[in-house]
């Protein structure tokens, strides 16, 4: 059984991996301003995700906490997009052969944050007033998110020849996954029949416009795709999710209620 | 308003922002109200951006504040209405502007959100330091979330602005 709880998680989930994966590039990235700006990126999301995490806790009740919900689940419990969880490179040859790319990271973000201006906007009338209170925080930041990737989307796209081949490259690999997002999972089937949720189908017109317009105006060409839709919001996910929480969880689980 | 109130107030105006300590928390608009709740004195602060990590920081200054004046006092956290840099007085916005810090533009009303990330209106930004309109952004994030790093085209100097949130 499904319960608007599930729908936060979901929420929280793709707040705490997309975080957790863009900080990776703290201290790698290509120059110093990214290094900065995808850190604080990341900061805001999983201070999101704090947000998300606790407000879950407080609905469960009993003795859940915003702690233990990140570091203490399993990856078949995580609800967040598959999307998120892939590595920063496409299949491992040509161009997207180093282990970080930074064109995937920018086409992620930006795939992500396009919709979560949409998500967080709807949000803000949530019927749970906790929930709706975090949308309105989150889609101030958001905005900034996707103003960052929109830019260097268009700054990659319409630059030069490496650069517009590895972000085509990027943009090939990583839009297959964004089917994901117009598949109704339990969770957000609950929370919008509570009125908590919201339909995230009546958003891909917006979506739609605002990728294939900004695409355009980067000269990159958006892939036809049909074919297998990831789950990973009902718990289905790619071999990457274990090794990225594997990394995230292990301190709290090597040293159980430490503090600092 | 009652004088118990009056004194936390009073209290706490000298505390200030751990990473910019030239404006105060209630200039800053994260100090919201502190009231007489229920069960006694209740300080309600509001975080800025989500993941702020000056956030523990600054509460546990309030906390500690209080305490060193021996009040007793609650501090709760409250997320609505969500903070917004329009909080901040033209006092506050022209300390830090005398800091060296760019402050923030009004927020853009009654646009849409599509609309609004599609074309951010550019509206110009003046160096903090020679006043010049003709600056250029380097980067939409800076030392910390809240800030963008730019670059003054007249008198070459880098510098922070606050953003608009």
């Amino acid at each position: 059984m499904s319960t608007p709880i599930d729908y936060l998680l979901h929420l929280a989930d793709n707040a705490v991996v997309l975080g957790q994966r863009n900080a990776e590039w703290c201290g790698h990235g290509p120059i110093l301003e990214e290094d900065l700006a995808l850190a604080n990126v990341s900061l805001d999301l999983i201070g999101q995700a704090r947000l998300l995490y606790q407000r879950a806790a407080e609905m469960m009740g009993g003795d859940a906490t915003e702690d233990k919900l990140a570091y203490f689940r399993d990856a078949h419990q995580f609800r967040n997009y598959t999307l998120l969880e892939l590595p920063h490179h496409g299949p491992l040859v040509g161009y997207a052969a180093a282990d970080r790319d930074y064109a995937t990271t920018i086409v992620r973000n930006f795939l992500y944050s396009a919709l979560m201006v949409l998500v967080w906007d709807k949000l803000q009338q949530s019927k749970d007033a906790g929930l709706a209170a975090i949308a309105a925080k989150s889609l101030k930041e958001a905005s900034y998110h996707l103003h960052h990737s929109r830019d260097w989307l268009v700054r990659l796209g319409d630059g030069t020849e490496e650069s517009h081949a590895r972000v085509q490259a990027a943009v090939n690999h990583l839009m297959p996954y964004t089917e994901e997002f117009w598949t109704t999972s339990p969770a957000e089937g609950s929370a919008v029949a509570a009125g908590v949720g919201i339909d995230v189908w009546a958003l891909r017109p917006d979506w739609d416009a605002m990728v294939n317009e900004a695409l355009e105006e980067a000269t990159l060409t958006r892939p036809n795709f049909h074919g297998y839709v990831t789950e990973g919001k009902i718990g289905l996910h790619s071999e990457h999710l274990s090794y990225l929480l594997g990394e995230m969880q292990t301190l709290a689980r090597a040293h159980p209620n430490a503090t600092w | 308003m009652s004088s118990t109130v009056d004194k936390v107030w009073a209290t706490l105006e000298h505390l200030t922002d751990p990473e910019i300590p030239v404006v105060t928390l209630r200039e800053l608009g994260i100090l919201r109200e502190v009231r007489e709740g229920a069960d006694g004195l209740e300080v309600v602060i509001t975080p800025t951006y989500s993941g702020c990590p000056a956030m523990g920081q600054i509460e546990d200054d309030v906390r500690a504040c209080l305490e060193q004046a021996g009040i007793g006092a609650r501090v709760i956290t409250q997320l609505a209405p969500a903070w917004t840099t329009d909080w901040m007085s033209d006092e506050a916005k022209e300390k830090l502007r005398k800091y060296g810090i760019a402050p923030p533009h009004h927020t853009p009303k009654d646009v849409s959100v599509v609309k609004f990330v599609r074309r951010a209106p550019a509206e110009p930004v003046a160096c903090p330091l020679c006043g010049s309109t003709e600056t250029t952004v380097t980067s939409q994030f800076g030392s910390t979330a809240c800030k963008a790093l730019y670059k003054c085209l007249s008198c070459q100097e880098p510098f922070d602005y606050f953003k608009p949130y």
